[in-house]
C-alpha cells in the first residue's frame, strides 16, 4: 500500500523522529501509485502499472548536514537510516547558507484529492483510450496518445515539531491526430485532478478536426504577424518565463536583473492586461499547501498589471536581503478575459491561428529570447476568417516582448505544458509583432 | 520531463519552482552504502525465476524481469561553498510481459518472492485489459539465452570510491581558479551514476551488469553591472562511459588550439580558466552580422547537431510513428530506405551506430531485453543504410534479430527503443583544423554546444553555442556573440564539405536525453572530427526587453 492516510503517515514520522539524536532533524515519507498507455498507430503501444514509497532523513550538528534514505518500515530499519544520516552529517563540510529549522506551523488541507481519479484501473484507462481510437479510426485518422493517473502523498515532520500531509491526484491525457497520407496532424492535451472532467472522446475530435483541417499547408513568408496562441501554446511559452527568483535577478543573470544592479521589482514590464499569481486553493487548479522549507503556500502576485509585483526570496536570500522568504509557485495562473478564440479571429485582419508551439528552448538568457516551433495545426487568418492551413514556423520571440505586446486576452483555460506536462490556467491571447525566422516542412 | 532524481537534484541547486516533493534529500543516501554490492545475484535469480514462472502460469507468453539498483551522486558548489551532495539509491523490479499478443507492465520497489509475483501478475493484467482494445499482435524477434553472464564498464577508478572530500576540494578549486581569472560567478557540479542492472527472461538469460556513467561541468558567468548584460561559458567536458579516471588528465588527451579541448581525460582546472578570459572576452565581442556563412564546427558542438538531427530522425520508433504524440515522427521514412539511393549527406558523410565504443555513454554487453550490444551503419557515403530497432521492431525491417537498442532508464520504467552511440566517422585523408580553416573565405568556427531546437520531423533545426570566432580569408579575427545558425538537415549533411582526420576525433555526448511517455532519460555520446559545412544561414540572437 503506498498510500498511506495522513495519521499513518504522521505516526510513522514520530517513531523515525524519536530516534534521532542530532542537534535537528526532519524527515520525509512519500508515495505514489498509479498507471498509465502509451498508444500509437490506433493501437496500445506500452502500458504499466506503478506503485512506490520512500523514507528519507536529514540530520543536522550545527551547519552540517547529513541525508539518508530508505525503503524498508521495520523499526530496525527506521533507527538504521537515522543513524545513517547522522554519520554523513558528522563528515558533511559546513553549508553557511544553512538555515535553522522552522517551527510547527498550521498548513491547510490541499483540495488537490478527487476519489474517483483514485479509483482508476487498468480497465477504465484502456476504455478511456478505446473511446479515443474509435474517433481516429471513425475519421480515418491514425491516433498516438497517452493517458497516465498518479496518486500521491508527501508528508514531513521535523524536530521542532513542524509537519504537513499533502494528498493529491492527477490524471493527464493527450492525443495527437495525423491523416494517412502525413499531410495533417492535429493535437489536444487535458490534465486534471478530476478524472471525471476528463473526456478523451472529445478531445481527440478537437485534435481530429485539427488533422483535417491542416492538411495542404501553404508556405507563407516568415516574418513579423499577429498570432492568436492557443492556451496550450501560449503555456509552453510562457513556462519559460514562470522563475521569480530573486537572487538570481540580484546577481545580475537574470531577466529581472536591473542594469545598474538589482532586480525589477516594482517595475512596468509587461502590459497592463497582464496578471499572473499562484493560488494553492484554486478550484480549477489547486496544489500542496506548504513546501519542502516548511513554509506554507498562499496566493502570491507575481505580475500585477505589468509590474513585477513579487519575487520569491529563498529564506537565506530573504535574511540576506531583509525581505519576506517566500515559497517557489506552487501553481500558475494568469487571468484571462471573455473572447473566445472565434472572437479572436473576428477581431483579426491579418494573422496567424497557433494551435501548439513545439520544442522550445532558451536562446538568451538575458532577453529571455526563445526558439521553438508550431505544429499541429497552423492557420492563416484574413479578415476575421481563417482563411487556409500553412506550413509550420520557427520563431525567436521573448515572451517578455510578447507580453508587452498583448492585444487582447482569451478564455482562461486548464492546460498542460506538452513538455512538462505541469498543469497551468493560462488564457488564448492575441499578441502583436511575433517573430517567425524561418519555415519548417515538418508536419 | 521526469529525468528522475538528477534533474529535481540538479533543479534544486539551481533554483527550482512547483517541486512540492522533498527531491533535495528525497531518496539520498549514505555514500558508504554504495560500496555494499547490494543483493547476491544467486538471490536475484530466484527472485526473478519466480516472476517468469508466475507470469507464465497466468498466461504470458514472453516475460523479461529487470532488478535494478540505481546509484546517483550530485555534489553541487557555487564560487566558495557547497550547495549540495547528493546521493540517491533506487532499487526495484520490472516485470514486462507478452499476454494476449500485447504488452503489460508493472513495477514495484518490495522486491520479495511474493512480491514479484504479484507485480508479474499485474503485469499480466495490463495486458490483458489492453489486448481487449483490439491491435495486430507484437511479432517479437527470436533472441537465443545466454545462461549466466555478465559485463561492466571498463573503469579504472569508481566514481562512488572517490571520497566526497576529494571531489568538493576539486570543484572548490575549480571555483577559485574561475573567481581569480575574474568570473562573478560559478557553478560546478560532479554527476556520479552507477546502474547495476539484472536482467532475466523467459529466453533462458540470466544478465548481471554494472554500469557507470560521470559528468563533471561547470558554469562560469561574468556580469557587466551597468550594462546589465551578462555572458557565460560551459564546460567543455562530456558526460562519459567512464571512472573517476576521465579527471586525470594525460597529455595526449589535449587538443590545442585556440581553446584547448579535450579526448578522453579532462583537465577541469585548466578549461576554467580559459572559461573565464573567454567571458571577458565575449562581453566585448562583435554582435554577429547575419547571413551565410561556412561553419566548421568542433565535435564538442558537433555532437549535439549529430544527436538532433541524424540521431533522433533514424529511430525506427519515430519512423513508424510511435512517438507520434511526444517527440514527434521523422521526415526519414521507410520508403526513403527502400530506395537505397536517399541522399541524406554528401559523399562525405558516413555515420555508424555503435553499442560497443569504450569510454561512450551507450556501451553496453546487453541492452534491456537481452541482446547483446553491436555496430552498424547508419548513413554510408552520404546514403540512409540502416534505422535503429529493437525486438518487436526488427521484422518490419527485415531483420531476423534485433540491433539492441531497447532501454529503460530505471526499474519503474518500461524499456523501449532508444538511440545507441551515434557518431560521424572522421575524414579518410589527412586533414587538421588548422588546414581546414586556411580554406575558409568567410565563416565562424564554433566551439561547445548551446541552445538547440529541432522540429517534429528533424527537418528545421537552430543551435547555438559557446564560443564563436570569426573566420576571414583563412584567419580567425576575432571572437563573435549572439550566433545561432539555422539549415534544413537534409540541405546541412548535402553542404558538408570536409571532415579533418582521425586524430582529431572526440566524443561528446548528453547525459539526459529525453523520449517516451512517461518521459525517460537516456545517455549516449556522439563522435566526429571538426567538420565544414558551406554557406550556412546565421542569424544574430541579441534583443532588449
Amino acid at each position: 500500500m503506498a498510500i498511506l492516510s495522513k495519521e499513518e503517515a504522521q505516526a510513522l514520522l514520530k517513531k523515525v523522529i524519536a530516534f534521532s539524536k542530532a542537534d535537528e532533524c526532519e524527515v520525509s515519507l512519500n508515495g505514489s501509485e498509479g498507471g498509465n498507455i502509451r498508444y500509437a498507430r490506433n493501437a496500445v503501444s506500452t502500458a504499466g502499472d506503478i506503485s512506490t514509497m520512500s523514507l528519507a532523513v536529514s540530520s543536522t550538528y550545527g551547519k552540517k548536514t547529513g541525508s539518508a534514505s530508505i525503503n524498508e518500515f521495520d523499526d530496525k530499519s527506521l533507527e538504521k537510516v537515522v543513524r545513517r544520516a547522522e554519520e554523513l552529517a558528522q563528515l558533511a563540510p559546513e553549508n553557511p547558507e544553512s538555515m535553522p529549522l522552522m517551527g510547527p506551523a498550521n498548513f491547510k488541507d490541499a483540495i488537490t484529492y478527487v476519489p474517483a481519479t483514485a479509483a482508476m484501473t487498468p480497465e477504465s484507462r484502456a476504455e478511456a483510450v478505446g473511446k479515443s481510437i474509435k474517433v481516429a479510426k471513425d475519421a480515418k485518422l491514425e491516433a498516438a496518445g497517452f493517458i497516465e493517473n498518479t496518486t500521491a502523498f508527501s508528508s514531513f515532520m521535523n524536530s521542532k515539531g513542524l509537519f504537513g500531509y499533502n494528498k493529491s491526484t492527477d490524471v493527464i491525457f493527450s492525443i495527437t491526430t495525423r491523416n494517412q497520407e502525413g499531410t495533417g496532424s492535429g493535437y489536444a492535451a487535458r490534465g486534471f485532478n478530476d478524472v471525471t472532467k476528463l473526456d478523451t472522446l472529445s478531445a481527440t475530435k478537437v485534435a481530429a478536426g485539427k488533422a483535417n483541417g491542416s492538411a495542404a499547408a501553404k508556405a507563407i513568408e516568415p516574418g513579423k504577424y499577429t498570432v492568436i496562441l492557443e492556451p496550450v501554446a501560449a503555456t509552453y511559452m510562457l513556462e519559460n518565463m514562470f522563475r521569480f527568483d530573486a537572487r538570481s535577478a540580484d546577481e545580475g543573470r537574470s531577466f529581472l536583473s536591473k542594469p545598474g544592479g538589482g532586480n525589477r521589482l516594482g517595475e512596468q514590464l509587461m502590459d497592463e492586461k497582464v496578471n499572473i499569481y499562484s493560488d494553492p486553493f484554486h478550484p480549477d487548479l489547486p496544489s500542496s499547501t506548504f513546501n519542502r522549507d516548511g513554509l506554507p503556500v498562499e496566493r502570491v502576485n507575481w505580475i500585477e498589471k505589468g509590474v513585477v509585483k513579487n519575487l520569491n526570496y529563498s529564506r537565506f536570500w530573504a535574511e540576506k536581503k531583509g525581505m519576506k522568504p517566500g515559497p517557489f509557485a506552487s501553481n500558475i495562473i494568469m487571468d484571462g478575459g471573455t473572447a473566445s478564440i472565434e472572437d479572436l479571429i473576428k477581431s483579426t485582419e491579418r494573422g496567424i491561428l497557433v494551435s501548439r508551439l513545439w520544442y522550445i528552448r532558451l536562446v538568451d538568457p538575458q532577453s529571455l529570447l526563445l526558439t521553438g516551433l508550431t505544429r499541429d495545426g497552423t492557420f492563416y487568418i484574413e479578415n476575421g476568417q481563417i482563411k487556409y492551413p500553412v506550413k509550420n514556423f520557427r520563431f525567436n520571440e521573448s515572451p517578455v516582448i510578447m507580453l508587452n505586446n498583448v492585444e487582447a486576452l482569451g478564455k482562461q483555460e486548464r492546460s498542460i505544458s506538452v513538455e512538462s506536462y505541469r498543469s497551468y490556467l493560462i488564457p488564448a491571447m492575441k499578441i502583436r509583432d511575433f517573430t517567425f525566422t524561418s519555415l519548417s516542412d515538418a508536419v | 520531463m521526469k529525468r528522475k532524481d538528477f534533474l529535481q537534484l540538479s533543479a534544486m541547486g539551481a533554483g527550482a519552482m512547483m517541486l512540492p516533493d522533498f527531491a533535495l534529500f528525497g531518496k539520498s543516501i549514505d555514500p558508504s552504502q554504495f560500496l555494499n554490492d547490494g543483493m547476491d545475484v544467486s538471490i536475484k535469480k530466484q527472485l526473478a525465476d519466480v516472476a517468469l514462472n508466475a507470469a507464465r502460469a497466468k498466461g504470458a507468453t514472453y516475460a523479461d524481469v529487470r532488478i535494478g539498483r540505481y546509484l546517483n551522486q550530485f555534489v553541487a558548489t557555487r564560487e566558495n561553498r557547497v550547495q549540495n551532495v547528493a546521493n540517491s539509491e533506487s532499487f526495484g523490479v520490472g516485470i514486462r510481459v507478452l499476454a494476449n499478443g500485447c504488452w503489460g507492465f508493472a513495477a514495484s520497489n518490495r522486491v520479495t518472492k511474493e512480491d514479484v509475483a504479484k507485480t508479474a501478475e499485474r503485469a499480466v493484467a495490463v495486458a490483458k485489459a489492453n489486448s481487449k482494445i483490439g491491435s495486430d499482435p507484437v511479432q517479437l524477434a527470436a533472441q537465443k539465452g545466454f545462461g549466466d553472464v555478465t559485463w561492466k564498464t571498463p573503469i579504472e577508478r569508481n566514481a562512488f570510491e572517490v571520497p566526497v572530500k576529494d571531489k568538493v576540494d576539486l570543484l572548490l578549486s575549480v571555483n577559485a581558479a574561475a573567481m581569480t581569472a575574474g568570473a562573478n560567478f560559478v557553478n560546478s557540479v560532479i554527476l556520479a551514476v552507477n546502474e547495476q542492472k539484472f536482467f532475466a527472461s523467459t529466453d533462458g538469460s540470466y544478465i548481471d551488469q554494472d554500469i557507470h556513467r560521470l559528468f563533471p561541468n561547470f558554469t562560469v558567468s561574468r556580469v557587466d553591472r551597468a550594462s546589465g548584460k551578462f555572458e557565460s561559458r560551459k564546460s567543455l567536458s562530456s558526460p562519459v562511459g567512464m571512472g573517476y579516471e576521465y579527471l586525470t588528465s594525460t597529455p595526449g588527451s589535449k587538443v590545442p588550439g585556440i581553446i584547448t579541448r579535450y579526448k578522453d581525460r579532462y583537465d577541469m582546472l585548466e578549461d576554467v580558466k580559459s572559461a573565464a578570459a573567454e567571458v571577458a572576452q565575449k562581453l566585448t565581442a562583435k554582435s554577429v552580422e547575419p547571413g551565410k556563412y561556412d561553419l566548421i564546427l568542433d565535435p564538442s558542438h558537433l555532437w549535439l547537431t549529430i544527436h538532433e538531427s541524424v540521431a533522433h530522425p533514424t529511430e525506427l520508433d519515430r519512423v513508424l510513428g510511435y512517438e507520434a504524440n511526444y517527440a514527434g515522427t521523422s521526415f526519414l521514412t521507410l520508403e526513403k530506405l527502400k530506395t537505397k539511393n536517399f541522399k541524406f549527406g554528401s559523399n562525405l558523410v558516413n555515420v555508424v551506430a555503435d553499442k560497443l565504443q569504450p569510454g561512450s555513454l551507450g556501451a553496453i554487453g546487453y541492452d534491456d531485453e537481452g541482446v547483446p550490444a553491436k555496430k552498424w551503419d547508419l548513413i554510408k557515403d552520404g546514403v540512409l543504410v540502416n534505422f535503429q530497432a529493437i525486438r518487436d521492431q526488427a521484422h518490419i525491417l527485415g531483420l531476423k534479430e534485433s540491433q539492441g537498442c531497447c532501454y529503460a532508464q530505471s526499474w519503474n520504467d518500461v524499456q523501449f527503443q532508444r538511440m545507441p552511440n551515434v557518431s560521424l566517422q572522421p575524414g579518410k585523408t589527412k586533414l587538421s583544423v588548422d588546414d581546414m580553416i586556411k580554406n575558409v573565405e568567410k565563416g565562424i568556427y564554433i566551439i561547445g554546444d548551446g541552445s538547440f531546437s529541432i522540429d517534429q520531423q528533424r527537418y528545421n533545426f537552430q543551435f547555438g553555442g559557446q564560443t564563436f570566432y570569426e573566420i576571414k580569408n583563412g584567419k580567425i579575427i576575432g571572437m563573435l556573440k549572439d550566433v545561432s545558425y539555422q539549415a534544413n538537415t537534409q540541405e546541412f549533411w548535402n553542404s558538408c564539405t570536409a571532415i579533418a582526420d582521425q586524430s582529431d576525433y572526440r566524443l561528446g555526448g548528453a547525459f539526459n536525453d529525453g523520449k517516451g511517455q512517461p518521459g525517460q532519460s537516456n545517455a549516449v555520446s556522439h563522435g566526429s572530427s571538426t567538420t565544414r559545412f558551406d554557406g550556412v544561414n546565421v542569424i544574430n540572437t541579441a534583443r532588449k526587453i
